[in-house]
């Protein structure tokens, strides 16, 4: 009788045959891309998992060493492509150095408002999509794409395009912000606020979301400096490394803002650090506004230009994290080598041990946390 | 350029000498093609690692990035490590022969290295001797190879796997 004993006749953990590779994508709705994860369950719980990734590569190193330094710039769009602004500027700062030209200022105020509302932007889609991972389905995301359209549409005003920007350019922006996007920003970021309150009054109180992220994917501090890991996923587990405020660049010594951590390293606090950064870059994006300068907003750069034979290494704070290029020129019109530190890469580096001794459910949970975008992942 | 500048604190000059003090018998040339670095010979790659992440007053516990660069008489490795404890940042190269490529892993230092060394033994074909699990990260298995190298080409007819 099953009362008699109450473990003695159930399967225990000692009868189990077999554990069961399984294998989750490339393509699946919530590898956030082509990724791959093989797991080997035991049960439900996950006892080993490999990744794969490499779906989404095509040699943009290889075909930036082809293309001109301006060229080059619409490659890099497509890297983390839900930030491009973002990659457009930590190649343009390597190329800058590269070619010894200065930045004018108001070029550095377009640069720091569009890439903070870049930033906003892919935390919308983070936080959304986080949201559909753990099971709210789409009302979180609807509502955060919502305000992640007024920027889009904002970047579309200034270039042109919404999500392939090719807007940061070496030495400048390509093109100077139009009459219609002051009113425009200024009336996002007096908005965005009460938006963001939506977000956290769906998410962060909800006894079901902290349930299932609270304690999950716990990325221990030691490790997560040990594996090299950056952004929104480092400061979760406590390092409050934000490259804005360790090695600013461009002029973010000038805005007051706080770099966001989280002590618990679990998914939840992965979440709310981007919560509040979304937070923080609208102060930015408004203080930037307040300040922004005449001038030009570009320096001159011919086209094809040769910098000097020698090396360059840029950072930037990325929304995935610290976002660098190493690029080195040996004088012509095309970079030497360009490669790219990708933070999504890097931050993929401890998912297998998070992974372990978590369920199948909590996989997609963890993966999501992690924020990856796998155009950078795979370049 | 001073918005690209290194994060405050000591200077590159005064790590590159309390390296050369802790290591007096090697002299590490040091080399400024636009990022002052500090040459370490092959041999001594790992003890210099490990020194330089458990020395409390360096603390270099971040791998922040591994790159290769094909220059074609040789191919150079550049670390670039930072102390996020410490708020420092150093760079060091490492030249290996482009033929034989072959070099220590620091897998067992820094965890990042994990992925980031097979990276670039997929893409420069450099091999890391002690690396937990060498094999090719972005391209597929079978790849005939190692694209970032210079002498690398398209081949004519595309394979069909």
């Amino acid at each position: 009788m099953l009362t008699d004993n109450p473990t003695g006749n159930l399967p225990t953990l000692e009868d189990e045959t077999e554990q069961i590779v399984m294998n989750m994508g490339p393509q699946h709705p919530s590898t956030h891309g082509v990724f791959r994860m093989i797991l080997t369950l035991s049960g439900e719980t996950i006892v080993k998992a490999d990744l794969e990734m490499g779906y989404l590569h095509r040699g943009v190193e290889k075909q930036c060493e082809e293309g001109t330094f301006v060229h080059n710039v619409t490659a890099t769009d497509r890297l983390d492509y839900l930030a491009a602004m973002s990659n457009n500027l930590a190649y343009s700062i390597a190329s800058e150095q590269l070619a010894g030209v200065e930045v004018p200022e108001r070029a550095w105020y377009i640069r720091t408002i569009v890439c903070e509302l870049q930033r906003i932007a892919s935390h919308c889609v983070a936080v959304g999509t986080f949201g559909a991972d753990v099971g709210t389905m789409f009302t979180p995301l609807q509502y955060a794409f919502r305000e992640r359209e007024m920027i889009l549409d904002m970047f579309n005003m200034i270039c042109g395009a919404r999500m392939t920007l090719n807007y940061v350019r070496p030495g400048g922006v390509s093109l100077d912000l139009p009459e219609e996007f002051m009113p425009a920003c200024r009336y996002f970021v007096d908005i965005m606020p009460a938006k963001i309150d939506e977000y956290e009054s769906l998410l962060t109180g909800n006894e079901i979301f902290t349930a299932r992220t609270k304690g999950v994917g716990v990325l221990r501090r030691d490790r997560a400096l040990d594996y090299a890991v950056s952004g929104p996923t480092l400061r979760g587990s406590g390092p409050a490394y934000d490259v804005r405020r360790d090695a600013p660049y461009g002029i973010y010594d000038r805005f007051d803002f706080n770099v966001i951590t989280e002590e618990a390293g679990d998914c939840f606090s992965r979440y709310l650090v981007r919560v509040r950064e979304m937070r923080e870059s609208v102060k930015i994006v408004k203080q930037a506004l307040d300040q922004l300068p005449d001038g030009p907003y570009f320096a001159p750069l011919s086209r094809n230009f040769r910098p000097a034979v020698g090396e360059s290494f840029s950072r930037i704070e990325s929304p995935k994290g610290e976002l660098g290029f190493y690029m080195v020129s040996d004088g012509s019109i095309a970079p030497y080598r360009c490669k790219i530190r990708a933070p999504s890469f890097i931050n993929l580096g401890p998912l297998r041990e998070m992974l372990v001794g978590h369920k199948v459910a909590d996989a997609v949970v963890i993966l999501g946390s992690i924020d990856i975008v796998l155009g950078e992942v795979d370049r | 350029m001073s918005e690209t500048e290194p994060s405050p604190g000591p200077t590159f000059e005064t790590l590159v000498a309390q390296l050369r003090t802790a290591f007096p018998d090697r002299n590490f040339p040091t080399v400024d093609p636009g990022i002052p670095a500090i040459v370490v010979p092959i041999d001594s790659l790992v003890e210099v690692c490990r020194h330089l992440k458990s020395a409390p007053s360096l603390a270099f516990d971040y791998l922040a990035s591994l790159t290769a660069i094909d220059y074609l008489d040789r191919i150079d490795l550049v670390y670039q490590l930072r102390s996020v404890t410490n708020r420092l940042d150093l760079t060091i190269r490492v030249e290996i022969d482009r033929d034989d490529a072959v070099a220590p892993s620091v897998t067992g230092i820094w965890r990042a290295a994990d992925l980031q060394e097979r990276e670039v033994y997929d893409l420069m074909g450099v091999r890391f001797t002690g690396h937990p699990d060498l094999r090719r990260i972005l391209l597929y298995d079978e790849f005939d190879g190692h694209p970032l190298r210079k002498d690398w080409r398209l081949p004519a007819e595309p394979r069909t796997v």
